[in-house]
C-alpha cells in the first residue's frame, strides 16, 4: 500500500495519508548540524519546506530558528516520524536528534 | 515538476468546487474520502473555506470578500444572522464569547466553526443578499481592498470605488484568471492620503496625473510585486505604467495573465508575483506586459501623490487611520469605530447593522486597521448616534493604544501560528492603557501582532511589530515574539528592523513601556514615534527595548499550539470532539 506524504496548508504540516501527521511550531533537538552554532541547536520549526522519505522515515527540510541563539534558516533533512504498516509514529519533540 | 497543488487544481479548480462542496454537503463530512482530503480542502479555499487547525477537524473558517470593504445596507445583519446560526463551536472565547465576525487586514470578513453540511445553506443566504466567499482564499483574485471611504472621500482624487467595482465583477468567477500559480492580491487607491495599502499588495493602481495631448489626465500609476509573508517582505516597484480610469480592467487582466503564465508552479514558496520581480526587475516586467499581453502602447508613469500620502505615515496629522467622525464630500458624516483586534460579538454585530440602518444610510465600510464605518450620516444626527451604547465599546474616540491594535488568528485557529494572538493583544491593549503614558501628541500608536512569519496582521509597518516566537524561560519553552520597530507606509514606506528578538510574551507590555518612556524622554521636540526611529540605527533601537515582567499577566505562556482549543476546560488534544457531525457529536462514533 502506498502512502502519501506531503507539505500541506504551504507549510504548516506534514501530511501522512491525507491527515496531520507532524504541525510546525515545535522546538527540534538537534545534534551533528551545522545550523547554528549551539552544540544541541534547539530549532523552532516555523514551516516545512520540503518533505521526503528514505525508507520507512518520513523527512523533512525546515524553515525555523533556534530559540537559544537565534539563527535562523533552513535546516538539513531532519526525520520526523516512521511509517509503520500504514500507521505513522511521530519522532517524540523531547529527542535529541542527528541531522542529515 | 507541479506541486501536488497544481495538479489538483488541473483537475478540479474554480467556479465548478462549488458543487462537490454542496455534494460533500448532503452527503455530510464522512463523505469526503480520507484519502482525497488534502485535495478537497486546498480546493475549498477557492470558496472561502479553510478547514481549521488540528483539533479542529471538520470545522472551517470561512471568509466573505466584501470589495474594498463596503457592505451594502442589509449585508452586515446577513452577516450577524449567519453567525449566529452557523458559526457555533464546540467551545466559546472567553473575551468574545460563542459567535462573532472577524474584519480583516483586507476588508474581509471571517467566521469560524462553520460545518460543510452548513455550506449550501449558508451561500444561498449570501447570494441573496449580494455577499459571497468566492475566491476569498485560494489561488486567485483575493478580496479587492482600497482607500475604505473610497467614493466618499473629501480628498480623493480619482473615484477608487467604481474601479474596484468592476475589477471584482470582472475577475471573480473569470475562467481566464481563476487558477493562477498564488494568491493575487489587488488594490486600488484614489486618495491623496494612501489609505489603500497598496504598497504591500501583489497588483497596486495609485492616483496620479499625466500630460496626454495637452491635457491633463487623472487616473493611475501601476506597482507590481508587493507582499509581507515570510521573512520575505516586498513592497511593489514601480512598473512606469500611467492608466486611464477606464483601462484599469484590461491592464489588470493583462498583468494578472502575465502572472498566470511565468509564475513559478513547481515551487509554491516561490509562487508570489514579488519573486518574480526580483527576478526580471520592473523594467522586464513592463517590456514583457508590452509585447505579449497588450496590443496598445502603453503609457509611462504619470506623476504620483506619494510625497501627500499621510495614511500610517508616521507624520502628525493626517489620515493614520479612519477612525472618529469625518465629513463626507455630500456634506454628511462617516463615523469609524475601533473593533479591538477587529473581533465583535454577534449581538454586537447585529447592533451595529441595526445603528448604521437608524442614522446612516445602512452602509457599513471595513478598513484595513481591522475597523468598522458607519457612513452617511446626516450632520444632525452624529449627536444621537455618538449617544449610543454600542460607541462606549467601539469608539470613535478610542485610546491611542487601542486604536493602534491590530491581531492576526493565532494558535485559536490557525495552523501556522506559534502563539496566541487575538485574546493577548486585547490583554496588551488593555495593560498599555492602563498602565502607561500615552506619550505627548500621540493619538495612535501601531501595535500590530502577528502569529507566525506569514503576517497577516501586517506587522512589519507598524511602529511596534510582534511576531510570533518561542523563547525558553526558567528552562521551560513558553510562547514569545520578536520585536520590529519603526515601520510603516507613507511616501517612502519602510519595514519594520527587528530588534530585540525572542521576547517571552509576558515581558512584551514592559518592554513596550519602557520603550515608550524612553522615546519620550529622548526625542526631540514633538518628533514622532517613526522619525525617533529612522534617526538611529539597528542597535541603537535594540537598545531602546528593554524586556521586563510587569503587573501584566499571560495565561497564554504554556504551548497553545498543542491544545485543541487554547480557552476549553479541557485543552488537551485528546478531549477534542472534533472531527463532528453536522450536530456536533463526534463523527465515526455510533
Ligand atoms: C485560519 C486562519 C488563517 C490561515 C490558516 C491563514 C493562512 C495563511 C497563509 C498560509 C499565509 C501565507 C501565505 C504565503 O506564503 O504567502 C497567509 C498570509 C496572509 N494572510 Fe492568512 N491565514 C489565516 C487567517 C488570516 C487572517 C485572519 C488574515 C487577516 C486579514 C489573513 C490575511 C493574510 C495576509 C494579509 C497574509 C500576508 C500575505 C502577504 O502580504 O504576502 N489571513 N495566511
Ligand atoms: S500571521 Fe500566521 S498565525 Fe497569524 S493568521 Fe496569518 S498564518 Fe495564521
Ligand atoms: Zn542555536
Amino acid at each position: 500500500m502506498t502512502v502519501s506524504i506531503r507539505q500541506f496548508d504551504d507549510g504548516a504540516w506534514i501530511h501522512v495519508a491525507d491527515s496531520r501527521a507532524v504541525g510546525a511550531g515545535e522546538v527540534r533537538r538537534v545534534t551533528d548540524h551545522d545550523f547554528c552554532p549551539c552544540t544541541v541547536g534547539h530549532v523552532l520549526v516555523e514551516a516545512f519546506v520540503d518533505v521526503g522519505v528514505a525508507g520507512h522515515d518520513v523527512r523533512a527540510r525546515v524553515a525555523g530558528q533556534c530559540i537559544d541563539c537565534g539563527t535562523d534558516g533552513v535546516l538539513d533533512w531532519l526525520t520526523f516520524g516512521r511509517v509503520d504498516g500504514g500507521t505513522f509514529r511521530p519522532v517524540s519533540t523531547d529527542a535529541v536528534q542527528q541531522v542529515g | 515538476m507541479p506541486s501536488d497543488v497544481e495538479r489538483w487544481k488541473e483537475e478540479v479548480y474554480g467556479v465548478e468546487i462549488r458543487d462537490h462542496l454542496e455534494r460533500f454537503a448532503e452527503e455530510g463530512w464522512d463523505a469526503i474520502p480520507d484519502d482525497e482530503h488534502d485535495e478537497w480542502f486546498e480546493r475549498f479555499k477557492w470558496w472561502g473555506l479553510y478547514h481549521q487547525r488540528k483539533g479542529q477537524e471538520s470545522y472551517f473558517m470561512m471568509r466573505i470578500g466584501t470589495p474594498n470593504g463596503v457592505l451594502e445596507p442589509g449585508q452586515m445583519r446577513v452577516v450577524g444572522e449567519i453567525a449566529d446560526e452557523y458559526a457555533r463551536g464546540p467551545a466559546s472565547n472567553p473575551e468574545f464569547g460563542e459567535t462573532w465576525a472577524d474584519f480583516t487586514t483586507r476588508q474581509s470578513i471571517q467566521l469560524h466553526w462553520i460545518k460543510v453540511e452548513d455550506v449550501p445553506d449558508i451561500f444561498d443566504k449570501l447570494d441573496d443578499a449580494g455577499l459571497s466567499t468566492m475566491q476569498a482564499c485560494g489561488d486567485s483574485w483575493r478580496n479587492i481592498v482600497g482607500c475604505p471611504v473610497a467614493g466618499k472621500d473629501k480628498n480623493e482624487v480619482v473615484d477608487a470605488l467604481d474601479v474596484t467595482l468592476d475589477l471584482h465583477d470582472a475577475f471573480k468567477g473569470n475562467e481566464e484568471h481563476t487558477n493562477l500559480p498564488r494568491k493575487w492580491k489587488v488594490s486600488v487607491t484614489g486618495c491623496r492620503e494612501g489609505c489603500g495599502q497598496g504598497d504591500i499588495n501583489d497588483l497596486a493602481f495609485e492616483p496620479a496625473t499625466k500630460e496626454i495631448d495637452g491635457e491633463t489626465v487623472e487616473g493611475f500609476n501601476v506597482r507590481v510585486g508587493g507582499g509581507l509573508a515570510r521573512k520575505e517582505p516586498r513592497f511593489a516597484r514601480n512598473v512606469d505604467v500611467f492608466v486611464r480610469p477606464d483601462r484599469v480592467g484590461p491592464v489588470a487582466g493583462a498583468i494578472s495573465a502575465l502572472f498566470r503564465d511565468y509564475g513559478d508552479r513547481d515551487n509554491r514558496f516561490n509562487a508570489r508575483i514579488k519573486f518574480l520581480v526580483d527576478e526580471w526587475g520592473p523594467e522586464k516586467v513592463r517590456r514583457v506586459l508590452q509585447e505579449e499581453y497588450v496590443d496598445w502602447e502603453l503609457e509611462t508613469a504619470g506623476d504620483d501623490l506619494r510625497s501627500e500620502y499621510t495614511y500610517n505615515a508616521g507624520t502628525h496629522g493626517g489620515h493614520a487611520d479612519h477612525v472618529g467622525v469625518h465629513e463626507q464630500n455630500d456634506g454628511n458624516y462617516y463615523v469609524g469605530l475601533d473593533v479591538l483586534v477587529g473581533r465583535m460579538g454577534v449581538d454586537d454585530v447585529i447592533e451595529l447593522a441595526d445603528v448604521a440602518d437608524e442614522y446612516g444610510s445602512g452602509e457599513i465600510r471595513l478598513t484595513q486597521r481591522q475597523n468598522a464605518i458607519i457612513t452617511d450620516v446626516p450632520e444632525e444626527d452624529l449627536d444621537a448616534l455618538l449617544d449610543e451604547p454600542l460607541l462606549e465599546d467601539y469608539s470613535p474616540d478610542p485610546h491611542p493604544f487601542m486604536r493602534g491594535s491590530i491581531a492576526c488568528t493565532g494558535t485559536e485557529f490557525c495552523s501556522l501560528s506559534i502563539v496566541e494572538t487575538k485574546n493577548r493583544q486585547v490583554r496588551y491593549g488593555r495593560w498599555l492603557r492602563d498602565n502607561v503614558d500615552v506619550p505627548d501628541g500621540v493619538q495612535d500608536f501601531h501595535i500590530h501582532l502577528s502569529g507566525c512569519t506569514a503576517s497577516c496582521a501586517q506587522p512589519q509597518i507598524a511602529d511596534v511589530s510582534l511576531r510570533g516566537m518561542k523563547t525558553r524561560k526558567d528552562g521551560e519553552p513558553v510562547e514569545a515574539f520578536d520585536i520590529g520597530l519603526g515601520g510603516g507606509l507613507g511616501e517612502n514606506p519602510e519595514f519594520a528592523d527587528w530588534v530585540a528578538m525572542r521576547v517571552p510574551a509576558d515581558e512584551v507590555p514592559g518592554a513596550i513601556a519602557n520603550l515608550l518612556s524612553t522615546f519620550e524622554e529622548r526625542r526631540e521636540g514633538d518628533e514622532t514615534f517613526r522619525d525617533f526611529c529612522r534617526r538611529r540605527d539597528e542597535d541603537e533601537l535594540a537598545e531602546l527595548v528593554e524586556p521586563e515582567e510587569t503587573s501584566y499577566e499571560d495565561p497564554f505562556m504554556h504551548n497553545t499550539k498543542m491544545t485543541w482549543y487554547p480557552y476549553a476546560e479541557d485543552d488537551d488534544l485528546d478531549a477534542s470532539p472534533a472531527p463532528t457531525r453536522a450536530d456536533g457529536t463526534p463523527a465515526g462514533s455510533d
